[in-house]
């Protein structure tokens, strides 16, 4: 199983002042670890962990990820344990299974 | 058996969809005059987007911003009253009788109001241009979520880009953040901003803000592209070059214009608000347009009751005007709400909303002002060029709409028909306003053109959530018929 370290890393974007996150869990992405705060919108963690194509468009194979961020467009769609959901409406928990549409 | 099956939540007068602050509004006055009320909202916490809350997991050092107590204020008044908060339940599908149907964390639910209020808010316009499907794109909206909600900056560098107040919120978020804002790309000159200044009198706190916000641009020597707009967006290694051109007051590009490219990991764009319609068209209300408050909107009387009977709208998407208006309008909703429900007589109900009109007439001068910077520059559809991708789920070209338009389709139901554009699992809310700007264009004003007609299911639901878990001894066989 790849460790998330060795997927490509934006610096880290989290915003320190003002917000107490809850301690970080461990989750599945396309079969390798990510980590990011409980409770965090799965998109944001995808995306700070540097996924920010999330699947490919159905007609051209286009890039896609995460848009609107209030679960609308639809862009940001994943698969969460069996489920296709808006990864942005999405809390991270502990565990859960991420399947994106581009594992890259 | 083991089916899904539906819990029927039949004891209940209101039913209002959103609990931003138009919904929340609306549910605490309803209740308070006597009303059984739920308060239906897909996100875990009320607060709607201005008054987003960040998880629930995360601890907060100290709400600092106005906003931040406004929010906490709405969600403590909202515990505090005996309105039902489902919080976590995605409404899918509401039939002509008002039945509500949703899904939440415990399956499927269903209420049968006698009356229903709409406080859905409002979607975020986004008009295409080459580039604008690229990851890294995102909506001026979604900044704010990720800022204010999240605690992330949208990237390492951001241009912001479009039109209205947003656009001074975001890219002062990202520098007090600690990010590091490319440029501000605003729609509008200075003179635009300068006419809505004596309606914005009216909220000096506000105007003092917006002075604080354009101040603290130029401290921290963020370049100000005023009246250009962002035609084009390209992958630059690990991220983004954005094209940027001045235009005329109408947005459309100027064909002298020098064009400025801008290098960021994010653009974060929005052309203004648009008022959420999907239920009051799925009901059948009547609407119309009015550019100047957002689009295309279902009209209401002066107590926010739409067309269809039982069935009021409340908030933004009533018509664009801000937070502050949008309590306002659901509070008087709200008393309307429980006046119609026979729970309260006239001269109460006139007593009840007094003070809401007047504070709604004061907060909406602002709102208006604001919202008039937001409103539609139709010449922007110049940004999209044949090759742009309008309607995002179906991968629909602007050709492909020209040729549809071309070939006689004269309205929009015509074009997602014969284009798909519109027909993907976001409904059309993403693409809807460019289709329609384009139609309007070629048939002669968004009247004619018209919009999508609304459709089930509201949001894509699992099939699975709503059919459930069940054994082939679940299925009943009805008894053979006698030969």
């Amino acid at each position: 199983m790849k460790r998330s370290s060795e997927q490509p890393q934006v610096a880290d974007l989290r915003v320190r002042r003002g917000f107490v996150r809850g301690a970080h869990v461990t989750f599945i992405v396309d079969g390798a670890e990510m980590e990011a705060p409980e409770g965090e919108s799965l998109a944001v963690a995808l995306f700070v962990n540097g996924r920010r194509t999330l699947r490919r468009s159905p007609r051209d194979a286009n890039p896609r990820g995460m848009f609107c961020l209030m679960g609308s467009c639809q862009e940001c769609v994943v698969t969460v344990d069996g489920r296709r959901v808006p990864s942005c409406m999405e809390p991270v928990r502990a565990g859960m299974v991420v399947v994106t549409g581009d594992p890259g | 058996m083991k089916g899904a099956g539906v819990r029927a939540e039949q004891s209940v007068d209101l039913v209002v969809l959103g609990a931003g602050p138009a919904g929340v509004g609306a549910a605490t006055a309803a209740s308070s005059a006597g009303a059984r009320v739920v308060v239906v909202d897909e996100n875990a916490q009320a607060g709607g987007q201005v008054y987003r809350a960040p998880p629930g997991t995360y601890g907060i050092d100290a709400p600092d911003t106005p906003e931040a107590r406004e929010g906490a204020r709405q969600r403590a008044a909202l515990g505090e009253s005996g309105v039902t908060h489902a919080a976590g339940h995605r409404a899918w599908s509401i039939s002509r009788d008002l039945a509500v149907d949703a899904i939440g964390p415990h399956g499927l639910v269903r209420w049968t109001p006698r009356t229903l209020i709409v406080a859905a808010g409002t979607t975020e316009r986004v008009i295409p241009f080459p580039g604008w499907t690229l990851p890294g794109v995102i909506g001026l909206a979604a900044a704010t979520v990720l800022l204010k909600s999240q605690g992330v900056l949208p990237g390492r560098s951001t241009v912001v880009a479009g039109c209205g107040p947003l656009l001074a919120a975001v890219a002062v978020g990202i520098l007090k953040a600690g990010g590091r804002v490319e440029a501000v790309v605003d729609l509008a000159g200075a003179r635009d901003w300068l006419a809505g200044v004596p309606d914005m009198l009216s909220r000096p706190d506000l105007l003092r803000q917006g002075a604080g916000w354009l101040a603290a641009l130029a401290k921290a020597r963020v370049p100000l592209y005023r009246r250009h707009a962002v035609v084009a967006a390209r992958s630059h290694g690990e991220g983004l070059a954005i094209a940027i051109r001045p235009v005329d007051a109408a947005g459309a590009p100027l064909p002298s214009g020098a064009e400025r490219i801008v290098s960021a990991d994010c653009l974060a764009i929005g052309h203004g608000l648009v008022p959420s319609t999907e239920v009051t068209r799925l009901l059948g209300a009547r609407h119309g347009y009015l550019p100047e408050r957002g689009g295309w909107i279902a009209e209401t009387d002066g107590d926010f009751r739409t067309s269809v009977p039982g069935l009021f709208v409340a908030g933004d998407a009533a018509g664009i005007s801000g937070a502050v208006p949008a309590l306002h309008k659901g509070r008087i909703a709200g008393f309307a709400a429980a006046h119609d429900l026979g729970l309260i007589d006239g001269a109460r109900f006139d007593a009840l909303a007094a003070a809401d009109r007047r504070a709604l007439a004061r907060a909406e001068r602002f709102g208006r002002a604001a919202a008039r910077l937001m409103s539609p520059r139709p010449a922007l559809a110049a940004t999209m060029t044949p090759d742009t991708v309008v309607c995002r789920c179906e991968d629909v070209t602007r050709a492909e709409i020209d040729a549809a338009m071309a070939d006689g389709a004269d309205s929009l139901n015509q074009l997602k028909a014969w284009t798909r554009c519109g027909m993907g699992p976001c409904q059309g809310r993403t693409c809807g306003e460019a289709a329609a700007m384009l139609l309007a264009a070629h048939v002669g004003g968004r009247d004619r053109a018209r919009f999508w007609t609304g459709r089930a299911p509201l949001r894509p639901v699992p099939l699975a959530d709503i059919v459930g878990d069940f054994d082939y001894d679940d299925i009943p066989i009805p008894k053979a018929a006698p030969l």
